[in-house]
This record gives C-alpha cells, structure tokens and sequence, in this order.
C-alpha cells in the first residue's frame, strides 16, 4: 500500500479499482476522507487506513453513511478537498445530508463515490444509484476501468470546485474490484488549514436562504453542461461502415468494446464519462445519421430514456434497442456472453455457442456461512434453546450475522436494511403475538440501531433486543467503530459502551454475556424472554477471524465410543468444521479453530480437546 | 500476441486471490497488459469464489465470456465442475482432487458427489485436456497444507500456456509470501509444476 504514495510519475502497476480511486484522491490533494464501510467500496477505506498519516491527510470511519458526507460537506466547505465514499445503499442512509448539501455547495472540491453492486455479490439490492444525480441535480462521471477511476476522481475534484458543488462518481463492483494496470501521476500535497469563512445566507437552509439556493444549483447544472460536453471521458470509437450505433456507460461499455475489438464487428460505440449533465450535442451528432442504436447500461434504463427523448428531435426515425426492445435487461450485471447474445442478434450473426458440456449432477451448493468459531453461532443457539421449541420472529440486520439464515440455525425472518432490526421488530411485537427478537450487531448498533432502540423503548416496544458484539465491522474486513478504542488512523479512542447506551435510554434488562459459554448463555435469553419491554443481551466475544491471530488453540476431535450419532452437534449447531458422512460426525481438523463451543453443545460430552494449544 | 484467459475457482480461504495476483504481478512485470476480476465480501466466508486473469497486449474486460477461457484451474473439484461451461475443446482444464464439502451437505440438505466415481469420470468424458491432481497432499509434502494454492499456480506454469516463463512466475511468488515460507512454497511450486510438465512432454 505504500506504494501508492510514491511520487514516481509514469509508473506502472496493477491497482484494485478501489486502490485506483484513493491514488486519484491523492492526486488531487485530498485534506480529508470519511466513509462507512460497505462492499464494494470497502477497500477504499482500508486503503486509506493504512496510507493516511503518512500522507498528511485526516481520514475517518464515521459511524454511518450520513455522518460521513456531513463530516466530508464541512471540510469542503472550509476549503478542505474531501470525498465520501459508501456502496449504492450506503447512499440512500447520507441522502438527506447530499440532497440540501447540493443547495448550499462547498468551497474546495468534494467527490461523492457510490459503489453500486449490481448482481448484489454483497448487497440487499441493486438499486441504479445514477437516478440520485437527477434527484439531487448532482454532475456524476462513471468510470470504466481502474485507470480510468483514478483519472475521473482527479477531474471530478476539478469540476466540483470549479462549480463549487459536490461531484458524483458512480462505479459498480466490475470496477472496484477489478484489477488493472495503473499509471501514476505527480502526487499532490494534501489540503489542510481549513478556515470556514460564514455565510449564513448561503449555508444555513433555512426557507429564505433554500429559495435562493435552488436557483443557484440549478445554474450551476447549467454550467456543467460544457463541462460534460467537452469531458474526455466521452469517446467515440468509430467505425467505416456501422451496422450498428451503440452508447454505453460504466462497466458495460467494456464487453461492448471487447466485442468489437475481438470479434471485429461493424459497431460504433459512443462512450458516456459524465452521465448527469449528459453532453446532448455530442449525443445528437452521433445519432444523427445512425439507423439502429443499441444502449448498454447496467441495471435501469437511465441512459435509454434520455437517448429517446434527444432522439425525438434530431432523428425521430432511429430505431434504439436496450432494455425496451428485450435485448438487454435491467436485472443483474453484464458480461461478454450477455452483450454478444444482444449484438449477434441485431447484426444477425450466427452466436456459436462453444463450450463444454458435462453430464448434469445437483451440485450442493456453497452460500457464505458463519466461520469455524463465529461467536455468532453460540448467540444463536443458545436463543433457540432458551426458547425450547416456542416459535419466535426473528428480525435480522446487515452484517455477517445475517448469515444466521442459513441451515440448521434458521434465525434470520425478516431484513430490510441496515438498522431495520430494531424498528422491525419493534412493529412485530406491537401487532402479533410472537414472541420477538432483534439480531444485530455492534458497528450496526452505532450505525442505525440506537434511535430504534430508544425509540422502541418510548413507545413500549416488547421484545429482546440482542446486540451482538463481536468487537469489529467484521463482514467488510475488519474495520474500527465507535465501540473499538481505535480510529481510522490508527489512534486510540474513547470507547463507547453499549451497555451505558441501553441504560441511558431507560433500559431495565441489560446483560452482557460471553456466547463462547452456551450455559449462562442460554441463561441470560430465558430471563430476557420473561422481560416485560424491551430487554438488551449483548452477547460479547471477539470475532473468531480477529482472535484467531492471536491465539492458537488444538482442534477439537469426536471420540466415536462416546458419539451417539444424535446429531445435535450438526443439526442444532452446525459448525463447518462438524462433517457428517452417513451417521458418523467427526471434525475437520484443519477447519476447527479449538473454540469448544460445539464440546458444551454435546449431550453425550462425546467431543473432546487434542491436547494443549 | 493472443490474449490469455485464465479463470481460477474454488472456495473462499483458498488463497485464489493470492494466486492470481501472482500471474497478474509476473506478467505486469513484463509489460502486458493486465485485467483480472476479483471477489471480496460476504463470498469469502466460505462461499464460492471465482477469479479471472486475462493477459495480452491489450484486454478490455476483466470478465471471461462462456468457453473463452485457456485454462480453468480449479482449487476444489466441484467447483471445477461448476464452471466447465468457462471451458471449450482446447482449455486446459487443471484441478485439485481433494474436496471441501459445504455445511449445506454436513447438516444433511444436499449431497456431494464422489469425486472419483462421478466427478473426475464425468470431467474425463467432457474433454481431452484434463489434468487432476491433489494440491493437498502435494502442498503437505512440501511442508504445509497451506501451500496448495502455490501446488496450482506451478501446476499452470508447467501447461506452457502462459506467455511467461517460468522463472518470472517464481519470482512473482516471491513477492508475494513471506520471506520464512519461502523455501516450502518454492517446492510446493515445482511439485506442481513438475505434475503438469510430464503431460505437456
């Protein structure tokens, strides 16, 4: 990673797209960075964990989304470059701030990275975060490769303070998580010294000052039109003869022009850089004389529409396939044999299907689970026996602890987004007679699990409340939060208990307990049960990935003589390291990390320690 | 020069990303191009994991189209299996032997195949060019299980598929794993190299 703040113009090396985007940031001088980790922006933040002191700058894992663009918005606005970066989710959390921040604009350049996820590889949804540059009136370039993501966070710096408003680049996980080739440029000094100059008239949003402010904003829309007709990021590779016009944007440009290039097609593809203003000039000169026009985008019809609508005027005749015409579609992303299916079509080529076949088996399949040693394990089997066979909902959260959907456990019902735990479950207890639990876990609590809990506990809300606290951000890679002791740059920090959280909003039932001991476990969640109102069980062990470097405990191992074959230990449990083949369970020993939670677990104590770590 | 496509699958933990940053460094090096595709997030908990390399003088996605690719290493043999459609007449189609079967078979909702009755067979049946091997048990002689990602990437050097010699890959291991691992990765690397060589002859 220290490569990256190496000075050394023309270097070549191969950067993940997210790397890409932080050299770009440092290119362009960032003074300040915050974000809330989310896939696949994560590395972003990761990088600029590591690299930020030495650089010179401030950089920040705020504890959501929100705080993040605000925290980003005043640095901009006292003459800071900043970026805030989140996953396509992430930025309907920070809307709020971005939609009335767009009103009052900023000093220095401010880049906004959303990283979209479409295929949801990691995601809830996947969602088109492009239509927020409408709503918002926010100038949005989306990059193709990771080359180009360091190039366009650079320029959109530029524009962002050339306009004074903030910048939209919008990437997807074809770009974050792609690696490539990466040239270096002269690395710039980091902003700093910020001095906020007031100006109630333009930065306080009252009505009177908004009224003034949109104007504006919409002025400055305008003055971005140019600036996106002259972008070098829009490009048109031609063609002699095209049998086909094609406009494309993002990661999708790259398995058009990868046809074109390797199958030598009779295309033209005007490539999109800056999607919001869209360059209409250049749009309505390449289509101009074009017959048939295919539009590649991923996801929505963003681009379609506009075209349609340019085309109206300049070329009513044309005929424009996409999403519209059933040739592309707006679920899931591209990839080369998606795009060659839509272009052999319209060019009427013959699509020769050439790979191999086998015979067909039902191979199991291999969704994400809980690792060898995951505290969550135990949190949640000790629910279900402290339950002892009543029915409960389950309301879940975003993190690794959704994971809990999964056989044999089974205690994930009902999840939205992150923070929706809590007010979910507050809604279920208020109008069922379930009995009802919430799951999430700590870095979730402070990103959006507070107001629910006070909130809940206002309104009288009746149900447990279980903050799973494994000590880290653990599903993005381990990121500090509030309640770590650490921050971004590497500083210790005040920490923030959980517990005198739950106390401060009036919560009477608030227990910690360790889930590596099933027992006392099982005890707290039966008297939380009883609990009238909400109760608050923080289940407490670090996560089984962090321990596991500092620790190295013998593997467990089955003693046959003992076993009953009973199979609590697989069907109750679960642990990846218990292999069942016919009725014998033995432990894979390269697997199991030693934490004992499946030896307590065990009716027959058939499931014993090696020996000494 | 052509293009190579190399698509590496297998299962999170494996060290699939390592490997191909391996391929992706040694050729850097050279001064091709490079374009790869890789997985983070919640499918490194175990889930499947599928990355590609494509090398040449110029690529332009960091995606490999059905049947487009010149080698499919596979770390896990079901995984090998799941993507033979990546494969065609002339990929190569290199995997590892020894299984990790999934919880989903363990707390008994599905089944794993046999790997000798109904994988490696079927594997056979679909094409010419294939070559198994047990990564496991190699890397273990080498001196660790935890080397079999290196067992492959030398068993992919031995095809001679890739536009790069053997010498530039090695040193790209280097970069790669930490200075008192070295030695065994260096011979985990030539057990697979050689497992390959003796079919290329």
């Amino acid at each position: 990673m220290e490569e990256l703040l190496e000075d050394d113009p023309g270097k070549e090396t191969l950067l993940l797209g997210n790397e890409a985007i932080v050299r770009g940031a440092l290119e362009a001088g960032i003074g300040h960075g915050s974000t809330y980790p989310g896939t696949p922006s994560s590395e972003i933040g990761n990088t600029f964990e590591k690299i930020a002191k030495d650089y010179g700058m401030y950089f920040e894992y705020s504890a959501n989304e929100k705080v993040a663009m605000e925290t980003a918005a005043a640095a901009a606005a006292s003459g800071v470059r900043s970026m805030a970066w989140m996953k396509h989710v992430g930025v309907n959390v920070a809307s709020d701030a971005l939609m009335t921040l767009m009103y009052v604009g900023v000093r220095a350049g401010m880049v906004v990275v959303a990283a979209g996820d479409p295929s949801m590889h990691s995601s809830q949804n996947e969602q088109d975060t492009r239509f927020y540059s409408q709503l918002g009136n926010i100038p949005m370039l989306e990059p193709t490769t990771p080359q180009e993501a360091k190039e366009v966070i650079k320029r959109a710096f530029d524009i962002s303070e050339e306009l004074e408003i903030p910048v939209l680049v919008r990437t997807t996980t074809r770009v974050n998580h792609a690696r490539g080739v990466v040239e270096f440029s002269e690395l710039k000094e980091p902003d700093g010294d910020g001095h906020f100059e007031k100006n109630p008239q333009r930065f306080v949003s009252v009505p009177q000052v908004s009224k003034k402010n949109h104007p504006r904003l919409v002025e400055q829309m305008e003055k971005a039109e140019p600036i996106s007709e002259r972008s070098s990021f829009t490009e048109v590779f031609s063609h002699e003869e095209p049998e086909l016009h094609v406009i494309s944007s993002g990661a999708g440009f790259n398995y058009i022009m990868e046809a074109k290039e390797e199958h030598d097609l009779p295309i033209s593809i005007l490539k999109l850089g800056m999607t919001n203003p869209l360059p209409e000039e250049r749009i309505k000169d390449y289509i101009a004389d074009a017959d048939r026009l295919l539009v590649v985008e991923e996801l929505e019809p963003f681009l379609e529409e506009k075209v349609k609508a340019i085309a109206k005027d300049v070329n009513p005749e044309l005929e424009i396939y996409g999403k519209k015409s059933g040739h592309l579609s707006n679920i899931y992303e591209f990839d080369p044999d998606r795009i060659k299916e839509a272009v052999s079509d319209l060019l009427e080529v013959e699509y020769e299907e050439d790979h191999l076949k086998a015979e067909e088996y039902d191979l199991p399949s291999r969704p994400p689970s809980l690792c060898p040693g995951c505290p969550h394990r135990g949190t949640y089997y000790a629910v279900k026996e402290a339950l002892d066979g009543e029915e409960a909902v389950y309301s879940s959260d975003i993190g690794c602890y959704t994971l809990g959907v999964q056989d044999p456990l089974n205690t994930a019902d009902f999840l939205i987004c992150m923070g929706s735990s809590v007010g979910a479950a507050g809604g279920f207890s208020k109008n069922t007679d379930q009995q009802v639990f919430a799951f999430l876990g700590d870095s979730t609590f402070f990103h959006s699990g507070l107001s629910g809990l006070v909130s809940g506990h206002y309104n009288q809300h009746d149900f447990v409340y279980v903050i799973m606290d494994n000590r880290t951000t653990a599903m993005t890679g381990h990121q500090p939060h509030p309640g770590t002791g650490k921050t971004g740059m590497g500083d210790p920090a005040p920490v923030a208990s959980i517990e005198d959280l739950a106390e401060g909003a009036g919560i009477e039932f608030v227990e910690t307990v360790d889930p590596y001991d099933i027992e006392k476990t099982v005890d707290v969640f039966e008297r939380a049960i009883e609990h009238d109102g909400i109760s608050v069980v923080v289940p407490k062990h670090p996560c089984a990935l962090m321990e596991q470097r500092a620790v190295n405990w013998a593997p467990y191992q089955v003693d046959q003589e003992e076993c009953k074959q009973c199979h609590v230990c697989t069907n109750n449990f679960g642990c990846i390291a218990l292999v069942r083949e016919g009725d014998k369970i033995t432990i894979n020993e390269t697997l199991c990390v030693g934490c004992g939670q499946c030896a307590q677990v065990c009716p027959f104590d058939a499931i014993e320690q090696e020996g000494e770590g | 020069m052509n293009r190579v496509n190399l698509e590496l699958v297998g299962v999170g933990g494996q060290g699939i990303l390592t490997s191909s940053q391996v391929i992706g460094g040694a050729a850097l090096e050279k001064g091709l191009d490079v374009y790869m595709s890789e997985v983070h997030g919640m499918a490194q908990r175990g889930g499947v994991v599928v990355t590609t390399v494509k090398l040449g003088d110029e690529v332009y996605s960091p995606l490999v189209g059905r049947g487009e690719a010149d080698v499919v290493l596979g770390f896990e043999p079901v995984e090998t299996y799941r993507a033979i459609e990546q494969a065609s007449e002339g990929t190569w189609v290199v995997t590892n032997t020894e299984p990790i079967v999934p919880f989903t078979v363990s707390v008994g909702s599905e089944d794993y195949p046999s790997i000798e009755d109904e994988i490696i067979p079927s594997l056979e049946d679909s094409t010419e060019k294939l070559i198994t091997l047990n990564a496991q048990s190699l890397a273990e002689e080498a001196g660790a299980a935890i080397t079999q990602n290196i067992v492959l990437i030398g068993a992919l050097t031995g095809l001679k598929v890739l536009p790069l010699e053997k010498e530039e890959i090695k040193d790209s291991v280097k970069d790669k794993v930490p200075e008192k691992f070295l030695e065994m990765n260096m011979e985990a690397f030539e057990k697979g190299y050689n497992r390959t060589k003796e079919v290329r002859k």
